[in-house]
């Protein structure tokens, strides 16, 4: 259990810290650590496969991707974009807004018994497998729907302008 | 877990630790050895009997050249880089089985640091995690070729996990494990009813998607356009001195080692030889099986190399080509054909 609190704390002392990093490269530094605790909670839970997929996908891929555009454009001090000030105090409001939401929930929300896992093995990749091709089976399938929709959209996004260029002899390049 | 079980893993640790820097540093030997005999040179011959001694004198060299941390680098991320790369190319070991069980009095040792029941994701996310000391490094030394270089490091291991990632999945359907003792003691033996053991001969096309893909995953010409010294001066590394950079360039030749050694457990058999069931002792077939698995892995350095000192660099938008409109669909085609074939033999 201190396990647990441990890499609880530490989780919210980087996502903590990737909001008050000035440089966003730094950001997205800590939002790599704060990624890496939950890979350490997955295999606390006895969730590997799980663990090792967030690890993967949500550092390996993902961040690399967030950290390879902000690298791209160069964000510093000398050219932050000026915000006008009804876009801060409109982010103020709506801030505050979900910050109401969020403790009315909590305040709503009855204390629950500690959850025991009916199946300690079920975050194996066999165990996990069976469930998600048996029972959620049709979800599963309408997500890699909404994943390949997604995919069309970046590649017509991509393609939409692209005017062949053509040199003097005809040959495109 | 008993004290001798925690004693018999650290020492292993150290073991396998110390074998992948030795034969890294071997390696760079090698790589020049290899070189100069392509060439029709001699190579290093000066330090030592053959130049044997040529590593230690350039890890003694590195250690003494001056220091720099540019001005406007940043500070820490700069020492961070290169920390991360040799220590991501070190932890890729951990899961990878050396042979099988050696019996010495009472105590059974598992050549293996760890058996964890995901090992291909493992080294799958070490490998993803890898491109993280090269881009930190990069973008920390605040020089427009690291950056690019750095960028470019980003892009190209995307693109390759993605068809890397697909090759695995064919292999995965022929054996049904994530273990990778498990794969190991698949192919037991070299030939069992009617077809051979070893994956290779299971997966011919996946293998040969898997091994363009490592060669791009540690920036093995011909994918190095990360370092492409004729565009980017050094690329990630212009900006690093002394045992900075030789950590970057050692952090090439551990991987290099170790994703020698996963191919060779994936699709060659391991520890795995002909024959070996006629070999009464398990103790000898385990410390044969060992031998046998660093030959392999020794092929498989060679054929870098090999590769290295035949081929020339590719463009780069000859490598996103060839990463996304290649091998990305027939690694697809791949794992349909292997569905098929698993299907009508069932």
């Amino acid at each position: 259990m201190s396990t647990f609190y441990f890499i609880a704390f530490l989780s919210i002392f980087f996502a903590i810290l990737v909001i008050t990093a000035r440089n966003p490269v730094h950001s997205i530094l800590y939002l790599v650590l704060t990624f890496f605790t939950f890979t350490v909670h997955y295999i606390l839970l006895n969730a590997q496969f799980l663990a090792i997929v967030n690890f993967i996908v949500y550092m390996g891929a993902i961040l690399v991707l967030f950290l390879y555009t902000l690298m791209l454009m160069n964000l510093n001090k000398d050219n932050e974009p000026m915000k006008s000030n009804i876009v801060k105090i409109a982010a103020v409001f709506g801030g505050g807004c979900l910050l109401v939401t969020i403790v009315a929930s909590l305040k709503t929300l009855a204390v629950s018994q500690p959850v025991v896992l009916q199946n300690p093995e079920l975050g194996l990749v066999k165990n996990l497998g069976k469930v998600l091709f048996n029972e959620f089976l049709l979800p599963f399938e309408v997500s890699s729907l909404l994943l390949l929709s997604a995919m069309v959209g970046a590649v017509l996004l991509a393609t939409k302008d692209k005017q062949p260029k053509t040199q003097p002899d005809g040959k495109l390049y | 877990m008993e004290l001798t079980d925690i004693i018999v893993k650290v020492i292993l640790i150290v073991i396998v630790f110390a074998i992948s820097l030795v034969i890294a540093m071997y390696s760079t030997y090698a790589e020049r050895k290899i070189a100069a005999f392509f060439q029709d040179r001699v190579g290093p011959n000066r330090a030592g009997p053959f130049g044997m001694l040529q590593p230690l004198a350039d890890g003694a060299k590195m250690f003494l050249k001056e220091e720099i941390i540019p001005t406007r680098a940043s500070g820490l991320l700069f020492i961070v880089g290169p920390s991360l790369a040799i220590l991501t190319a070190c932890i890729g070991s951990a899961v990878i089985p050396w042979g099988q069980k050696l019996t010495i009095g009472s105590t059974i040792i598992d050549l293996q640091v760890t058996d964890i029941n995901v090992g291909i994701l493992y080294i799958f996310g070490v490998v993803s995690l890898g491109v993280y000391g090269i881009m930190i490094g990069g973008w920390a030394s605040n020089n427009k070729y690291s950056l690019l270089g750095a960028i470019r490091a980003a892009s190209q291991n995307i693109s390759y996990e993605i068809s890397m990632g697909l090759s695995i999945i064919a292999l995965l359907l022929v054996t049904g494990s994530l273990s990778l003792r498990e794969i190991a003691e698949q192919q037991h033996g070299f030939w069992h009813d009617g077809w051979f053991t070893w994956n290779f001969f299971k997966q011919p096309l996946g293998f040969l998607i898997f091994i363009v893909c490592a060669f791009a995953e540690t920036n093995r010409t011909p994918f190095d356009l990360p370092e492409c010294e004729t565009e980017l001066v050094g690329g990630y590394h212009t900006e690093y001195s002394s045992m900075k950079l030789g950590f970057y360039l050692f952090a090439e030749y551990i991987n290099m080692f170790v994703s020698s050694a996963v191919m060779a457990t994936l699709y060659f058999g391991g520890y795995n030889f002909p024959f070996m069931e006629l070999i009464d002792s398990p103790n000898l077939v385990t410390i044969i099986g060992v031998v046998v698995l660093f030959a392999k892995i020794f092929a498989f350095i060679f054929f870098f190399m090999w590769i290295r000192w035949t081929i020339p660099r590719f463009r780069y938008d000859q490598l996103m080509n060839l990463g996304w409109k290649t091998l990305i669909p027939l690694a697809i085609a791949n794992i349909v054909i292997t569905g098929i074939v698993i299907t009508l033999l069932n």
